[in-house]
């Protein structure tokens, strides 16, 4: 068998190259009709292909996108309206409710959250190693 | 089970293969002392297992003879760790394909799914399958 062969394998590259623009430009001013030309589909033949596959139609697909970098971002000590600008974000209220809705917490809340986390790892690591790898590895409490 | 090992044969290359183009989630990186890190990852839709990402260096688990055997072994392709489940086979080969991920197999259907076969970094393969 070669790829070719695959049920509806040229519908699917388009769907996963769309899919992969959105992934490397989410912090661009994204036009998603132009996608679906891209893509040589009509805007709604685009959209359900889309939705069929990734289970979220594409503009719901960005918005988690940008989420999910800010997050990364966040992780990384970055203040949170630079982070909201960064992702692609106009509006830093737009950014902290949709944050809200799919992390379940304010991306404030998150950032300390994260500082704590980070602050947890350095100071006591073995906290979040399980004893028997950390016996095999020769890490004791000792040490941290 | 909470925490399973795959050993590789660098974590800065596994890193870039687990997080940026399989698409898991650090769950821990933490530094050990000594050049020595602590780091885990997720698959996407399961966060309770923790993937260790285990260099394999001389130490405490390893000899530096057993280290070299077992590098190897790894680069050979020996050790097959698993299968990860993905919602659409084909749309996730695509992905992997076109982010330079190396396939042994294409996506083909068997009598219990749709199953693709892939390597990492190091050279650990693993199923990727869609059950149908």
């Amino acid at each position: 068998m070669t790829t070719e062969n695959y049920p509806k394998v040229y519908l699917y590259r388009r769907i996963v190259q769309a899919k992969l623009f959105i992934d490397n430009n989410y912090s661009e001013n994204i036009d998603l009709d132009n996608i679906a030309d891209e893509a040589f589909f009509s805007k709604y033949h685009f959209i359900r292909q889309f939705k069929k596959i990734y289970g979220k139609p594409p503009h719901q697909y960005l918005i988690t996108v940008r989420i999910e970098k800010a997050m990364q971002l966040l992780r990384t000590d970055i203040p949170v309206s630079e982070a909201c600008y960064a992702v692609g974000f106009e509006s830093l209220s737009t950014f902290s409710g949709l944050f809200k809705r799919i992390v379940g917490l304010t991306p404030s809340n998150y950032l300390l959250q994260q500082q704590t986390i980070k602050t947890q790892n350095l100071k006591t690591p073995l906290k979040f190693v399980p004893g028997c790898f950390a016996e095999k590895k020769g890490w004791t409490k000792e040490q941290f | 089970m909470s925490h399973v090992s795959i050993y590789v044969l660098n974590q800065d290359s596994a890193y870039e293969f687990y997080v940026n183009k399989l698409g898991f989630k650090v769950h821990t990186d933490a530094p050990m002392g000594k050049g020595m890190r602590w780091l885990t990852v997720n698959a996407p839709d399961q966060p309770e297992l923790e993937i260790t990402l285990m260099p394999i260096s001389e130490g405490m688990m390893f000899t530096k003879e057993s280290a070299a055997t077992m590098r190897e072994l790894v680069k050979k392709g020996t050790f097959g760790f698993g299968v990860f489940e993905c919602k659409d086979i084909y749309a996730t080969y695509e992905e992997l394909k076109a982010k330079g991920v190396e396939f042994a197999k294409e996506p083909k259907k068997e009598f219990y799914g749709i199953e693709a076969l892939f390597k990492d970094d190091s050279g650990n393969w693993f199923s990727l399958g869609q059950k149908q």
